[in-house]
């Protein structure tokens, strides 16, 4: 008896799980519908010339027709290849010197300012260089998403470790911690939620730097077709390859973010509210 | 001069002109001065005895506990523990701080285990030694939980086992309970007594509370500031086990307060004599 209860109360439960899921999502994606319902009356009511603004529903089939003609698979799949390459080349160079940076203050002191000037330097006005050495083909590309995509990286990283509670570096070394256990056990577990917000931020970066990149001298990815439809006037395109590239920066930030609440979940705020 | 205290076996650590200064600024501008947060401090702790040192804020207290636990070295004097001096921090001695520093990315187990993997003790016989001292501080519904999910309290429990898991001779608490609310530490008081006589370490227990100071250890070293030094030491002949209830009542213990207070408080007499705390 107590267990069917038990048993009915779950059940229950989950349903009714199900519909504040289903309500919360409706809840937290309000305003993007409401954008896209604007974006479809506009051009339906003759505000907007549709030939500049298609309504969402062309660019929507669009999209659906590129999807079956294989296209779209072909531009995600050039477009992805260049940004997780670029992102993760960052990610190996900039961690290690974004902890080194954090930890030991002479190498600190010697590169900080160089990095603060190149940071500066905006990727896309380095980009010409960049052609200049590894030419227009791949590598250039590759090369200047790892260059645009690291900063966030290697600031946060290093902010990471500069901002592990000295408390427990005292309460490590009190108990005879050498240098490498107090690295490898407090440092890094510390600096893990800036790293994680590094790489976000980086994510982001690699999709805009990724857009630059593609609208010169490629034959496929996002970019290209962004750039490719507006020279063709494919409008609807065009729109279908910006959408896209947003969705794409949206799945990177959602991934990565559930990554760090898998990671990070002993700082509990990350968890959803139940 | 201090041979005797040497040869004896009972003394734990010993603490010899000990000193500890900082060159800072001078008040006009141009020289250094050189400033003294500890200034020719001797001591003795005897093995398994529970001292306090018991000051103000600023009297160097807590320098004098990173002495004790290695994290710092005396610009002059000597320490040693069991008769060799102190080089660095050691797993013979634990450390207990006001500020809890438990690691928030491991449960309370985890925590615990901290110091027993620096010391590379086997995984299995670990784990019979957390339980045993996550029993011992009374939270083994809790290993697993985070130390976010835990109160104040609980955390210092986690804190005082963290540093007992490793079996150190000597405890050497800085304020522990300071940040607690009031029946908390009187709780943690009682419990740290009996663990105390349960666990036969030697504590040294840094508090500004007077009362924390005679209610807990069996004697209390007064310290002044302006530099830090030990101004006496005082025996505290109230028997163990003790329950605030009782102690608190008896004649003895508002005495040894009262002359407690009173041997910090001349202390600041003499710093309002001097003018610096005019208004």
């Amino acid at each position: 008896m107590g267990e069917s209860t038990k048993n009915t109360g779950g059940g229950l439960g989950a349903g009714a799980r199900f519909f504040t899921n289903t309500a919360g999502f409706f809840k937290r994606g309000a305003a993007i519908f409401v954008f896209w319902a604007i974006w479809e009356a506009l051009p339906q009511l003759g505000i907007v010339a549709p030939f500049f603004l298609p309504p969402f529903s062309v660019v929507a089939e669009t999209i659906g027709g590129m999807a079956a003609d294989g296209e779209l698979v072909n531009h995600l799949a050039a477009s992805l290849k260049r940004a997780l390459t670029g992102f993760a080349m960052g990610m190996c160079v900039s961690v290690p010197l974004g902890l080194l940076i954090g930890w030991f203050k002479p190498v600190s002191k010697f590169l900080d300012p160089l990095l603060q000037v190149f940071r500066q330097t905006s990727a896309l006005a380095l980009f010409p260089v960049f052609i200049l050495f590894f030419g227009i083909g791949e590598v250039s590309k590759i090369a200047i998403i790892y260059w645009g995509a690291q900063w966030a990286i290697l600031l946060n990283t290093t902010a990471g470790v500069r901002n592990v509670d000295p408390l427990l570096i005292k309460a490590a070394r009190s108990m005879a911690a050498s240098d490498l256990t107090i690295f490898r056990r407090v440092v890094l577990p510390a600096s893990l939620p800036y790293i994680f917000t590094g790489a976000r931020l980086s994510a982001t970066t690699s999709i805009l730097v990724l857009t630059a990149a593609e609208m010169v001298g490629a034959k496929a990815g996002l970019g290209f077709l962004v750039f490719d439809a507006q020279q063709k006037f494919e409008i609807p395109r065009m729109y279908a390859g910006i959408v896209l590239m947003s969705i794409l920066g949206f799945t990177a930030n959602y991934l990565i973010l559930s990554l760090e609440k898998r990671w990070t979940s002993w700082k509990g705020d990350l968890l959803p509210q139940t | 001069m201090t041979d005797n205290i040497e040869t004896s076996a009972s003394v734990k650590i010993r603490v010899r002109g000990v000193s500890k200064s900082f060159s800072v600024k001078s008040k006009d501008g141009g020289g250094k001065d050189t400033f003294y947060a500890v200034r020719d401090v001797s001591f003795d702790v005897i093995e398994g005895e529970f001292l306090a040192i018991v000051g103000p804020s600023g009297c160097g207290k807590s320098t004098l506990l990173d002495l004790l636990a290695g994290l710092d070295r005396a610009s002059e004097g000597e320490i040693s523990i069991d008769g060799k001096a102190i080089t660095g921090p050691g797993l013979d001695r634990g450390l207990v701080m006001q500020g809890y520093a438990l690691f928030p990315w491991l449960t309370v187990s985890e925590n615990i285990a901290f110091g027993l993997d620096i010391k590379k003790t086997p995984k299995k016989q670990s784990a019979d030694i957390i339980k045993r001292y996550i029993d011992l501080v009374g939270l083994s519904a809790f290993a697993d939980r985070y130390p976010r999910e835990l109160s104040g309290g609980m955390k210092q429990r986690v804190a005082i086992a963290r540093a007992l898991a490793f079996d150190p001779n000597v405890l050497l608490m800085d304020e522990p309970f300071a940040a607690l609310d009031a029946q908390t530490r009187e709780t943690l008081q009682e419990e740290l007594l009996r663990i105390w006589m349960e666990t036969r370490k030697t504590i040294v227990f840094i508090t500004h509370g007077i009362e924390e100071a005679v209610f807990l250890a069996q004697r209390v070293a007064v310290m002044t500031n302006g530099p830090g030094t030990i101004k006496e030491v005082l025996n505290i002949d109230i028997p163990v086990p003790r329950k605030a209830g009782d102690v608190k009542d008896l004649p003895n213990f508002g005495w040894l307060t009262r002359r407690i207070w009173k041997s910090l408080h001349n202390e600041e007499d003499g710093l309002s004599r001097k003018g610096e705390y005019d208004i």
